[in-house]
């Protein structure tokens, strides 16, 4: 099973994505941004960072890179697209995901490991969980206040497209505590925090993270 | 060439707290009577005579904002800043 993990420029966790891909028994393919070439693969994870430097407005700019011609065409297939942090902004303007991430209310950078609740098992990332079960992941946004316009909010709610919630008052002032949503088909999810930080008790606060890697993989297989 | 301005601005809607904290700043400067600050982004483009009203709409609306948070107007002719 072969998994994408995209870099730009400015990208940092790309190797983390990597890591969890191959711990959770995929094979991990490096992708670069201005190509239009996907290598086959069976998945797209889209990671953390500051891709171009988060100039004109975080993921604005990787949005519109290359790649995302062959991103945007895939998800439309039905390939699962995962979008970390970054990865999740910039998914956000690519149009793949509703609404935007803004700047956190209270305009602290945060960084730390909290509670998510996972709020549907109905998508390609999160077959491996239960609905209400808790993970322990890290944080570490400037920009992750998750926003929509009240409709879409509702609409995300109504169709169970919410799929991770911060357990505490999301730290960041999102919207509904709302940490992670999905498309309308389950196949692309985004959220802020980072799994892929959290595959393994030695270098992280738990391994819960890993549980989307794997239940992605499962996902490519039953397809 | 002309030059046009688009301005981007945070929906009314949006919290824009990085005006906030320049509000906060204001007071505390001393600065009287400033009761909001919402910040926004200042664009300048040459462009060419024959580039049209829609197309510089597209470029606003696809690149230089993003409609689900920003609103912006384009102003040709605006003269150098």
């Amino acid at each position: 099973m072969r998994i994408g993990v995209i870099t730009f420029p400015g990208t940092l966790d790309d190797v983390d994505a990597v890591r969890a891909v191959r711990l959770a028994g995929g094979e991990p393919v490096h992708l670069w941004h201005a190509d239009h070439d996907l290598r086959g693969v069976d998945a797209l994870i889209v990671p953390g960072g500051f891709s171009y430097g988060d100039y004109l407005r975080a993921g604005a700019i990787a949005a519109r890179a290359p790649i995302m011609d062959e991103v945007v065409a895939a998800a439309d297939r039905g390939m699962p697209v995962l979008g970390i942090c970054n990865g999740f902004q910039i998914l956000c303007e690519a149009g793949l995901l509703p609404g935007a991430l803004t700047r956190n209310a209270g305009l602290h950078f945060v960084c730390r490991d909290l509670r998510l609740r996972v709020e549907s098992t109905a998508t390609a990332w999160t077959g491996s969980f239960a609905v209400g079960q808790q993970i322990l992941v890290p944080l570490k946004s400037g920009e992750g206040r998750y926003v929509a316009d009240a409709a879409t909010l509702a609409q995300l709610e109504r169709d169970g497209r919410v799929v991770f919630r911060y357990v505490d008052a999301a730290p960041n002032g999102s919207m509904g505590d709302i940490a992670g949503v999905a498309s309308a088909n389950g196949r692309v999810v985004g959220l802020m925090p980072h799994p892929e930080h959290a595959i393994d008790s030695l270098t992280g606060p738990s391994a819960d993270g890993l549980g989307l890697f794997t239940a992605v993989l499962a996902a490519v297989a039953s397809a | 060439m002309a030059r046009v301005v688009v301005d981007v601005m945070p929906k009314p809607e949006i919290l824009d707290p990085q005006g906030q904290a320049v509000a906060g700043a204001l007071h505390r400067l001393g600065v009287a009577g400033v009761t909001e600050v919402r910040q926004g982004k200042h664009f300048e483009l040459e462009v060419d005579d024959a580039v049209d009203d829609d197309t510089l709409h597209r470029i606003a609306g696809s690149l230089l904002a993003n409609p689900v948070i920003e609103d912006w107007v384009v102003t040709r002719g605006a003269p150098a800043s």
